[in-house]
């Protein structure tokens, strides 16, 4: 007997103590002291490593360790809030950023409890697997001394002249065996089981989270992601020098970049314009769609072809992705200084900020002589004058596109070579030329407008609006494995939750009162609601096979005792 | 882009109201239904006293028949109940009915008669003040479904793009589930957890979240929407029960527990008589069928928030994952019911501490919509809301 009772792949498993303890097997007690020795000590930890406990202990932490990601700016995401963050809490910043709060996801103590939690689960695994495989390859499990102990039990007693014990027993594994079971015809029993497919299912589930992770691994580590601003008739070609902002992965080389080009030709935006009757509808003015109409070209050698990039619909070139995620307008200017010299000219780019894209506006002209000069203020692509001199956006389409500026004299600080942000200017230490604070006023430009900078400081010129696109481009070779991967979890699972494992005993034997007595004993490893259904059907096929005496209560009891 | 049909928007806001009040009052009637539940326990016990009565009278009358013509062996009346129980135990077969008496263990002890079954079939316990309330029920959700086909009607489009229509389309499968269940099912006792659900989702629909019809962002334009966000809705709709069931498997564990101690604080006293629990299945019942919902309910999760979450993600956004306030949250959720189902399979760790964990992941799905929407910054913005 203690041969059939094969080792539990883990330790804990609450379903292995429920089938043990049906089948009348005894529970091993695997709870034992650490051996001594450096090698019994490992071999403890390796069994308390991998026990269901542990796993489940794991799982929970790795749930509790995600949280601070979303109570934390991440630096992934965003590394500017990051950096805000730290500089507004300058007391618990530098704390937290030591200890990776704000790198969660890769930070030493997250990936240690997912290395953890998938070393668990590879030490689960392979036991698990390799103890399937005995059941599968072995004959079903020994046939319990007493089936009636067994969750679902039933017997008949045939009537008299019915097949002898021997033909009982065979009639009765060609009926499991219609049942689909794997059956095991012994001297006075049938063993059977199926359902092998379940633990298939469980260990090709766990199996593809270990894939997954590898292929988020590998995906990242070969990966690269880059932005880029493409103002009306710019290019771009897909070189490191060509980036606004570039994030390659560990293992990036610069060859991996594949040189197609993507060049904007226009853009469209579209509003929601329909009227209510003569009210504009609660949505009027909501984007309904952006369509960028681009030139692309993939590698050198390949036609140029124009097509449109639009939200949720990205282009693929050399491997890589292109996305559509931002668009704005970037109003052209001409900033002559106090010498008549041309100090900058060209679209600048905005950050609109809401809805009706009220868009924040800097311009640097750090050529300007005999001082810089800074501008800072907004562009509105449909001025409207609230009466108090103050102007607000009121449209996001360019009904009547207006400057409202600052200006500033001195120096803008980019000689220092620290970067720095092209969309922010310091004015702290500089001249105030024109604001609403001073004399001089603000500066309100429309498209053919010059304005004339106090002191003779130069001239402010708004030519004209132009659109940008803003493109994510991103290159993750690991997609595609993590993709089918989740899907062969996502199979794995089902089946291993959907599916039942049984197993059936059907012992025959004669009677006191010399007639066959079948017994039969289901019994299932793990959850299974439907049970009672299977002995049901079961009991039905039996009694179609042989005549059956009507249940005889006092009979029963007798037999049973 | 095709525009709003103003009429039926009408409708569908209109329909949609009238479905909120018709759950408040299916709410109100289900609570007291389980407000009188100890007046249900007194009439139905008194009608399977009488169904006991007149049963031992017909078998006296056929006992002494066959008594008189045959063998009088079987001839013990008292012996009856035993007999009918130890063939069905056998046979399995008659046994469906009656439900499994030997696996009840305590609660049947407990509720004395049988007014429910393990396997939550109906087992004819009258209650029709919350078979009204049922009533209720599918009429609001008949209006309710109305509005929200109706809404998507409107803006021909798929009717989940925004908090507002989140809440009441899965408001909507919250009760399109639960009365699916109840074909099958006598989870009447859940009612009023369900209902009270709904009409909260309702009333923070329309009250937190008013949100006119209209089309959507371009970022929302796209066909995953409509698969993603409802199987997400689907997983809620059935966490939903699970987490009912889970809070009642609780309190009936410490009931069943203080009935078999006996009642010594005053808390199991209380327990021990409440009667509205002598209305719901076992503990041991509840617990096996939320892991039987939990377990549908966490391959849709893995399937709609989690996969197909992710590919929209990386055709809209151009990463499959990249840890949002929102996916991190899904991602919390989904480790919480792996670890639930894990639970269930380790030693020591079935029953109260796998309720408590399907407790916490609803926690956290509450947590994810409610408060991760509406206060923490990120692509999931789509909230709707007033900026
Ligand atoms: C990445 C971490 C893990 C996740 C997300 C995970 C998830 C799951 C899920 C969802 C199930 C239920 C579905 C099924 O039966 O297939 C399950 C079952 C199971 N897991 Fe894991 N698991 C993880 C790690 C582990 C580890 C480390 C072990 C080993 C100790 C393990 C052992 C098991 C076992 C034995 C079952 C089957 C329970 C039963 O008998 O029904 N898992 N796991």
């Amino acid at each position: 007997m203690a041969k059939n009772i094969q080792p539990s792949a883990h330790r804990d498993n609450a379903r292995e103590d429920a089938v043990n303890a049906a089948q009348g097997n005894v529970s091993k007690k695997d709870v034992a002291a650490p051996a001594l020795g450096v090698s019994g000590m490992l071999r403890w930890a390796w069994t308390q490593l991998t026990s269901m406990r542990t796993a489940l202990m794991l799982l929970l932490l790795l749930a509790v360790a995600a949280v601070p990601g979303s109570i934390f700016p991440q630096r992934v995401q965003d590394a500017f809030a990051v950096q805000s963050w730290i500089n507004d809490n300058p007391e618990i910043g530098p704390v937290l950023d030591f200890f990776q709060f704000f790198d969660v996801y890769s930070s030493v103590w997250f990936s240690a409890i997912y290395l953890l939690l998938f070393i668990s689960l590879i030490g689960c695994i392979i036991p698990r697997a390799r103890k399937h495989w005995q059941q599968m390859t072995t004959p079903p499990p020994r046939t319990p001394r007493r089936l009636q102990r067994l969750p679902e039990y039933g017997a008949l007693e045939l009537e008299d002249g019915g097949p002898t014990p021997e033909q009982a027993l065979k009639d009765a594994a060609a009926v499991l065996k219609r049942r689909r079971y794997r059956v095991d015809l012994r001297e006075t029993s049938v063993g059977a089981e199926k359902g092998y497919l379940k633990e298939i299912g469980n260990i090709l589930f766990h199996v593809s989270l270990v894939g997954v992770l590898v292929f988020v691994a590998a995906g990242s580590m070969f990966s690269y992601r880059g932005q880029k601003v493409l103002i009306e008739d710019e290019g771009f070609v897909n070189a490191l020098v060509a980036y606004d902002n570039f994030y390659p992965g560990t293992w990036f080389e610069e060859e991996d970049l594949d040189p197609f080009s993507i060049r904007l030709n226009g853009f469209q935006r579209e509003f929601d314009r329909q009227m209510f009757g003569d009210e504009p509808n609660p949505n009027y003015g909501q984007a309904l769609g952006f369509v960028a109409d681009v030139t692309i070209q993939d590698g050198v050698d390949a036609e140029p072809e124009d097509t449109t990039l639009q939200v949720n619909h990205p282009l693929t070139l050399g491997g890589a992705q292109l996305y559509l995620v931002g668009n704005g307008y970037a109003p052209v200017v001409t900033v002559r200084d106090g010498e008549g010299e041309i100090a900058f000219s060209g679209p600048v780019i905005t950050r609109p900020d809401d809805g009706v894209y009220t868009s924040m506006m800097v311009i640097k002209a750090p050529d300007a002589q005999p001082e810089q000069l800074g501008f800072v203020g907004l562009f509105l692509p449909s001025a409207h004058d609230t009466g108090d001199g103050l102007a607000v956006s009121v449209d996001p389409e360019l009904y009547n596109p207006q400057l409202h500026l600052n200006a500033y004299a001195g120096d803008l600080g980019l000689d220092e070579g620290v970067p720095q942000n092209v969309y922010v200017l310091d004015t702290e230490e500089l001249q105030v030329l024109n604001s609403r604070e001073v004399e001089a006023g603000g500066i309100v430009l429309s498209p053919g407008e010059t304005h004339e900078l106090p002191d003779g400081m130069g001239t402010l010129t708004f030519e004209d609006v132009q659109d940008y696109i803003a493109i994510d481009i991103h290159y993750n070779p690991g997609e595609t494995g993590v993709l089918i991967f989740a899907l062969t979890a996502t199979g794995g699972l089902i089946i291993s939750l959907f599916l039942r494992r049984r197993r059936a005993w059907v012992t025959v034997e004669t009677n006191d009162a010399g007639r066959t007595l079948v017994r039969y004993g289901l019994l299932s490893r793990g959850e299974d609601f439907r049970l009672r259904e299977e002995s049901i059907a079961l009991r039905e096929q039996f009694e179609k096979t042989w005549t059956v005496r009507p249940p005889q209560p006092d009979e029963e009891t007798a037999t049973d005792a | 882009m095709p525009t709003i049909n103003v009429q039926l928007a009408e409708y569908s806001e209109l329909f949609m109201l009238i479905a909120a009040f018709i759950y408040t009052l299916a709410f109100i009637l289900f609570s007291i239904d389980a407000a009188r539940s100890s007046a249900t326990i007194r009439r139905v016990e008194a009608e399977l006293a009488q169904e006991t009565e007149a049963e031992r009278a017909a078998l006296r009358e056929k006992k002494l028949v066959a008594a008189g013509s045959a063998d009088s062996t079987a001839g013990e009346p008292a012996e009856s109940d035993a007999a009918s129980a130890d063939t069905a135990s056998t046979s399995g077969v008659a046994s469906d009915s009656t439900g499994d008496s030997d696996s009840a263990g305590g609660a049947d002890s407990a509720s004395g008669a049988e007014l429910v079954d393990e396997d939550m079939a109906y087992v004819g316990t009258r209650r029709p003040i919350a078979n009204v309330a049922i009533a209720f029920t599918a009429i609001a959700a008949l209006a309710h479904a109305f509005a929200v086909i109706a809404r998507g009607l409107a803006a021909s489009r798929w009717p989940l793009g925004n908090m507002f229509e989140f809440l009441t389309g899965a408001a909507l499968v919250v009760t399109l589930v639960y009365l699916i269940v109840l074909i099958r099912r006598d989870v009447r006792f859940l009612g009023v957890f369900v209902l009270g659900l709904v009409v909260t989702m309702m009333v923070g629909a329309t009250i937190g979240f008013p949100t006119p019809v209209g089309h959507v962002q371009p970022a929302l334009q796209s066909p995953w929407i409509a698969i993603h966000v409802t199987l997400a809705a689907m997983s809620i709709g059935l966490f939903v029960l699970t987490f009912a069931m889970s809070l009642l498997q609780l309190v009936q564990a410490r009931r069943e527990a203080a009935l078999l101690a006996g009642a010594e604080t005053r808390v199991q006293r209380v327990l021990a008589r409440a009667s509205f629990l002598r209305l719901v299945p076992s503990a041991f019942a509840l617990e096996n069928w939320s892991y039987r919902i939990n377990a549908v309910a966490f391959v849709f999760w893995t399937l709609g928030p989690m996969i197909t979450g992710a590919i929209w993600a990386r055709e809209s956004w151009g990463r499959y994952w990249g840890w949002d306030t929102k996916e991190v949250w899904t991602f919390v959720i989904w480790v919480v019911y792996a670890g639930y189902l894990h639970a269930r399979a380790t030693r020591g760790w079935t029953g109260n501490r796998a309720a408590w964990l399907s407790i916490i992941g609803f926690a956290c799905i509450i947590f994810n919509y409610a408060v991760v929407n509406v206060y923490f910054p990120g692509l999931h913005s789509y909230a709707g809301l007033p900026e």
